[in-house]
């Protein structure tokens, strides 16, 4: 692959916890991606705002609070309105089972829960983001 | 411990046993080995690795400087540790079962778990508190909240801890106007505040205003109690979510004790004599898996912390001297998979706790990587420390490891590294220079990092994660549901608040307030006038911010 994969983190709400978030920054980072750390506590229009600046293939949320059910969809909603529905949203935190069947069907690409490898979230995120390049060329 | 003749046959021995050992050694079981901080172990400890000359000036006696053995004379023996579960979800009625459950099942003191948006100042019906209320801990927006919460619970008969920071000075002045309505008299209330602003910017992120106000904040509240509530503890310095956070032990040990440091300086700089506000100190640190090294954190710290409040900040009283703490076992060691498997875990955590001589303990429930914990999982919680206390018998005896040529071998390093750190941290400006440059946080991170990496490469096993794995594993114990209408009910009760209070009032006290904040009053003191009239935690802090200023992080990674 010749260019570089372009990923927004963001930690949305009020959650402060951003161990996780930042182990993958460093992960992602190691795999080679452009990596865009938002920092704390912003709004879904903050995000969906600098996903669009920013030309970004895919934005990684993370949520430990349990205002999950609120905040992905909030951002999914904003990617759609702004013409950005290309844009993968994937995310993790603790999130029960039948929360994240929800969320999938919302429209939320993926969800990674406590005792997922970084390895896994570099995996996905390179095939995503290949999925949908093959996917802009055909059309 | 031992005289010279006696090391120097240890040595000899040693030597011998060494080269008999040699071949065995072909074969291991694991690649590497080493704590949970990545500090390698030997393969086995004498007598040459403790040094004997020093043994009473560095061990010594339970409640005799430097404490290493414990701060009091007898211990459990006279006293078991507070079993205090950290508790608090939905609305401040739900919470208020919870608590009367616990007390009714033997605990023995209350621990304030509050939501974000409380944690933050928002009242529940800000829009940034949208999909928070009542999530990760109990929603209390103003003076009726903290009256439901404690509801047919009297502040003479418990003491009560309280998770919160930022906003520390509202909600204990809501818990001092709770008592006020029950005539309990100032000097007989009991409990703790958090009220640890610095390892927020470290580590749990949960901030409003700048550094410098809140510690203003801080120093405030410690006056105020000094003189009117001296059964409280002040500030719990906590190390527990920088380990949370992914830090090593001694990283813990030595950025807690720094930011306590801190407090103690600011303290002293605003004209407190050490003596009065030093014995309401105290810590709270983290009990992660590494059994031996947290007892060796447990018992540095106490040593460490004995000489600087004797050589250093030159306290008088025995008092100051003491480093009490209260333990949590540790969230980030608890696995979603298999989750049964947590009840292990804690178990061992919070015994290592009890070795390390904890004056208070919170075990986690099995459920909390998934949900806060349904009320079986806080019950087995507190069974397992009850356990600990009643059945394994390791609380018959005073710091039983003592003398462990591993144990205090390992409290001499912890000890050494938390002083590097400490050297490192004046050297480069001290605490709060540390975390606006963002030192603090990349050391954390890093060893954040290079933990995962070492459970990815397998060099650390994680049972049920990265090894022993059932493939279609189905979750079978309860997993606890905050009801959306949660939200619904706080935001309909605090507009209710505004509607029936004296607004008049409410508008005098908190105008007293900004005066007080823009001058030198005394800003505890003033909050309190605002709560009794039922001013709202979120128009508290609205009124402070414009004159304290907000934190906004730079983001570091």
């Amino acid at each position: 692959m010749s260019e570089k994969i372009r990923v927004l983190l963001a930690k949305p709400g009020l959650d402060g916890h951003d161990r996780g978030i930042k182990v993958i920054a460093s992960a992602f980072r190691d795999a080679g991606f452009e990596v865009i750390y938002t920092g704390l506590r912003q709004t879904p229009e903050m995000i969906v705002n600098a996903a669009i600046q920013e030309d970004v293939d895919a934005v990684g949320v993370s949520i430990l609070s349990g205002a999950h059910m609120t905040l992905f969809p909030a951002i999914r909603k904003l990617l759609d309105e702004k013409n950005a529905d290309n844009i993968i949203l994937f995310g993790g935190g603790i999130i029960p089972d039948e929360d994240i069947k929800a969320l999938e069907k919302m429209g939320i690409n993926k969800l990674f829960t406590p005792g997922a490898t970084t390895e896994e979230t570099v995996q996905y995120v390179r095939e995503a983001v290949a999925g949908r390049k093959k996917d802009e060329k055909i059309m | 411990m031992f005289d010279k003749k006696f090391i120097e046959e240890s040595n000899n021995r040693k030597k011998k046993w060494d080269k008999d050992a040699e071949k065995f050694r072909g074969k291991k079981s694991r690649s590497r080995f080493i704590t949970v901080s990545g500090e390698e172990i030997k393969e086995l400890y004498t007598p040459s690795d403790v040094n004997g000359s020093r043994f009473f000036e560095k061990v010594g006696f339970p409640g005799e400087y430097p404490y290493t053995r414990g701060v009091h004379h007898t211990m459990y023996r006279s006293r078991l540790w507070t079993m205090r579960q950290f508790s608090g979800m939905g609305t401040p009625t739900q919470t208020n079962e919870r608590y009367h459950y616990l007390l009714d099942n033997g605990q023995t003191g209350l621990s304030v778990a509050f939501d974000l948006p409380t944690l933050m100042g928002y009242d529940s019906d800000h829009a940034r508190s949208l999909g928070e209320v009542g999530k990760c801990g109990v929603a209390v927006d103003s003076l009726a909240d903290m009256e439901i919460l404690f509801d047919g619970i009297n502040p003479r008969d418990v003491s009560t801890s309280m998770t919160i920071n930022s906003p520390a000075s509202i909600l204990l002045a809501m818990y001092l106007a709770v008592a006020e309505k029950n005539e309990v008299p100032f000097d007989q209330v009991r409990g703790t505040l958090q009220n640890d602003i610095l390892k927020e910017y470290i580590a749990q992120k949960e901030w409003i205003f700048p550094p410098e106000p809140s510690i203003r904040l801080i120093t405030d509240l410690m006056a105020f109690c000094t003189d009117h509530v001296p059964q409280w503890n002040t500030i719990s310095i906590s190390g527990y979510h920088i380990r949370e956070a992914g830090s090593t032990a001694a990283q813990e040990l030595a950025f807690t004790l720094a930011d306590g440091f801190a407090y103690i300086e600011a303290a002293i700089k605003d004209g407190q004599d050490v003596d009065a506000f030093a014995p309401r100190l105290s810590f709270f640190f983290n009990a992660h898996q590494d059994f031996f090294e947290e007892i060796a954190k447990y018992r540095a710290a106490r040593r460490i912390y004995a000489r600087r409040m004797k050589e250093k900040y030159k306290a008088k009283k025995e008092r100051s001297w003491l480093l009490r703490f209260h333990t949590q076992t540790a969230g980030c060691s608890l696995t979603a998979q298999q989750p049964e498997n947590n009840l292990i875990r804690t178990a061992f955590e919070a015994l290592s706790g009890v070795l390390g001589g904890t004056q208070s303990l919170h075990t986690n429930s099995m459920d909390e990587t998934l949900a806060l914990p349904s009320e079986k999982a806080a019950l087995l919680a507190l069974r397992t420390q009850q356990i600990i206390a009643h059945e394994t018998g390791v609380a018959n005896t005073i710091d039983p490891l003592a003398g462990s040529y591993f144990v205090e071998s390992l409290t001499d390093k912890m000890e050494a590294d938390a002083e590097k750190y400490l050297d490192e941290i004046e050297r480069r400006g001290g605490v709060v220079k540390c975390i606006e440059d963002g030192y603090l946080q990349r050391e954390i991170a890093n060893a954040a990092y290079r933990y995962q990496k070492e459970i990815e490469k397998k060099e650390r096993i994680i049972v049920g994660v990265n090894d022993y794995v059932m493939e279609n594993e189905k979750i079978e114990i309860p997993i606890l549901k905050i009801d959306e209408e949660v939200e619904r009910e706080q935001t309909a009760a605090v507009k209710s608040v505004r509607e029936r209070r004296d607004n008049d009032k409410v508008k005098r006290t908190l105008e007293d307030l900004r005066t007080a904040a823009k001058g030198d009053g005394n800003t505890l003191k003033a909050i309190l006038d605002c709560v009794r009239v039922y001013a709202t935690e979120g128009e508290i802090v609205d009124a402070l911010r414009p004159i304290f200023g907000e934190y906004i992080e730079p983001p570091i990674i």
